[in-house]
């Protein structure tokens, strides 16, 4: 394991996020303020319909924010252009590709599109790169095997696969064990554990799967009603953060497991 | 890497392939001459009118139809992520079907003067590019509105069936005989271009190939679909644009100059696909182009049904003989390749 200076990579600063309409505006949560360092894997968690998506959405850039800042490596989020955003942050979203029939190969290439000429024509230098993530997330020697011959759990790791290749400081997942069984759930966050220390990436995914993002995430961005409290997850357990996560008529938060329980 | 060198291999295959067609093309008709015959009258040696100023022609124009039908073919279906996607989708054809309409059927309530000044071939080119052009723009300025790619083709099934509607107007209070002629513009023709207008066709199709050139990075990108394309920096409505203005283009022209060919643009990007087995548009689209000139060649030639003086519409045959050909390397394949 390498040893990186940590650094601000993701920040915000009384963020909110929401709908714009021409008669009024949705404030879906405000107030937001997370910094995501260099090299640590992140957690987004929160109920169903709490605002996640469009969370991330704001972060990436697909919508815009209703007040406050976003910087990316210190940068402020609108003074990116669509390229060097690319360069930046990349993404490893929920839907499934368009077409089925490009190989591993070609997958995780396209993933080097930001870097590449007019016509896509990959360097050695794209090549090493795209080789090693297919190498950093085991996926060499199917590497000509093409998409519909493919699990979901290996799906998932291809798209993470294009996403180390587009080389970025920052990537953003949104959902990414969702389809998968528990053996592949804690396979792929424990891949993005280990790819976050050994490259130094700042990775944050928004996941449903709270027992194992407490074990495994070094800070945890956790969205309840009233407000959106980021830390460590063994602070967050000390301030019972996860008990305001969900109502209280079914499920609680044991402190002892740190997992939640069904109430008898 | 070994997989280049089969592209490569493929690629000469389909130019000599290309090559045989074309002079098959040339030499079948109804009229037979020697090889040495042909020979003399391509290089300029003797001067044969048959060879040089009819046969020559259509085979370019055959291969230009054939490309460029292909290639906005493909674009249209990797745009709208749609294997049903043909270049027509747009409502392109259905444009120019209302201009020629107008032009043929409509010539009867412009009174007399005109009828026979409008029904030249000059004023159907115009009439169906005018038509094609406006039903293109109607789309852009829609589809400028929407977000969603989707809501684009939608828009364009709806000019169609605007357009379509239209049609069907005019054709009930035409005359049988302006019926007769509109009906024959839509089975499509090949070999009406004159060396001038094969020149001017041939210009705007060599735009619409380079615009397509210059997409195919865009296009691979759309392969992971819309948002991945846009969170890898593509700026989504400059080449959803980009792809769009080459389709009219190629579409458009091919529809004004040689009528509405059915079938060859939803065609040739199934069949190649199934041939090299790739999505990627590096290989894709100068494929397509190869397959489209030898497929309209190959259906320009039956079409002339040699030895006879009858000529089959050049639209039954592309559908007769493809249609067979997709349904078959489907079933053959069991897996659509998309």
């Amino acid at each position: 394991m390498k040893d990186y200076q940590k650094h601000s990579v993701l920040k915000t600063e009384q963020l909110s996020i929401g709908y714009q309409t021409k008669k009024d505006t949705i404030v879906i949560a405000s107030n937001i303020n997370i910094e995501l360092n260099s090299g640590e894997l992140s957690g987004l968690v929160g109920a169903n319909g709490i605002g996640k998506s469009t969370l991330l959405c704001t972060l990436t850039n697909v919508q815009p924010s209703l007040n406050g800042n976003i910087y990316i490596n210190k940068k402020p989020i609108e003074q990116y252009n669509n390229i060097d955003l690319a360069k930046a942050l990349s993404l490893v979203l929920t839907e499934s590709i368009a077409s089925k029939n490009l190989s591993i190969f070609e997958i995780v290439a396209l993933g080097r599109q930001p870097y590449t000429n007019w016509v896509g024509n990959l360097s050695e230098t794209d090549i090493s790169i795209i080789n090693k993530s297919l190498n950093d997330t085991n996926l060499k020697d199917i590497k000509h095997k093409k998409c519909y011959e493919l699990s979901d759990g290996q799906l998932q790791k291809v798209m993470i696969a294009r996403a180390l290749a587009q080389d970025t400081d920052l990537i953003i997942l949104d959902e990414p064990t969702t389809h998968l069984d528990m053996y592949h759930k804690a396979y792929i966050l424990k891949l993005l554990q280990k790819l976050a220390k050994d490259n130094n990436k700042t990775i944050l995914f928004s996941s449903h799967e709270i027992d194992l993002a407490i074990q495994l995430c070094d800070k945890l961005v956790v969205m309840t009603e009233n407000n959106v409290v980021s830390g460590a997850p063994s602070k967050l357990i000390e301030r019972d953060t996860f008990d305001a996560l969900f109502p209280k008529d079914f499920i609680t938060f044991d402190k002892t497991t740190n997992s939640f329980k069904i109430i008898r | 890497m070994s997989s280049s060198n089969t592209y490569k291999f493929s690629f000469l295959i389909l130019i000599f392939v290309l090559v045989c067609c074309f002079f098959a093309n040339i030499s079948l008709g109804s009229v037979s001459f020697s090889i040495k015959e042909i020979f003399n009258a391509l290089l300029g040696v003797s001067d044969n009118y048959i060879i040089q100023n009819y046969r020559l022609p259509k085979a370019f124009t055959a291969i230009l139809v054939g490309s460029g039908l292909g290639i906005s073919g493909l674009l249209m279906q990797t745009l709208f992520r749609n294997p049903l996607a043909g270049p027509f989708v747009l409502g392109i054809s259905s444009g120019a079907s209302l201009g020629v309409a107008l032009v043929i059927l409509g010539s009867g309530f412009f009174g007399g003067v005109f009828t026979t000044l409008l029904v030249s071939k000059w004023s159907i080119v115009i009439a169906a590019s005018l038509g094609s052009f406006l039903v293109l723009l109607a789309v852009l300025i829609v589809s400028s509105k929407v977000r969603d790619t989707m809501a684009i083709l939608i828009i364009g099934l709806m000019f169609g069936s605007i357009t379509a509607a239209v049609v069907s107007v005019l054709s009930y209070f035409s005359s049988a005989e302006q019926l007769q002629q509109y009906i024959f513009w839509g089975f499509g023709s090949l070999g009406n271009l004159s060396w001038y207008e094969l020149f001017i066709f041939s210009t705007i199709i060599l735009v619409g190939v380079v615009l397509s050139i210059f997409s195919i990075k865009a296009l691979n990108t759309l392969l992971l679909g819309e948002n991945y394309a846009k969170s890898l920096g593509l700026n989504i409505k400059q080449s959803r644009l980009i792809i769009i203005v080459a389709t009219s283009l190629l579409a458009g022209t091919i529809t004004a100059f040689a009528g509405p060919i059915a079938f060859i643009g939803l065609a040739i990007p199934h069949i190649t696909r199934q041939i090299f087995t790739t999505s990627n548009h590096k290989i894709l689209l100068p494929a397509v182009l190869l397959l489209g000139a030898i497929v309209m060649l190959i259906c320009d030639s039956i079409a002339q049904l040699p030895t006879s003086d009858y000529m089959l519409p050049i639209n039954a045959i592309t559908s007769l003989i493809g249609a067979p050909v997709v349904i078959w390397l489907l079933v053959r394949k069991r897996k659509m390749m998309f």
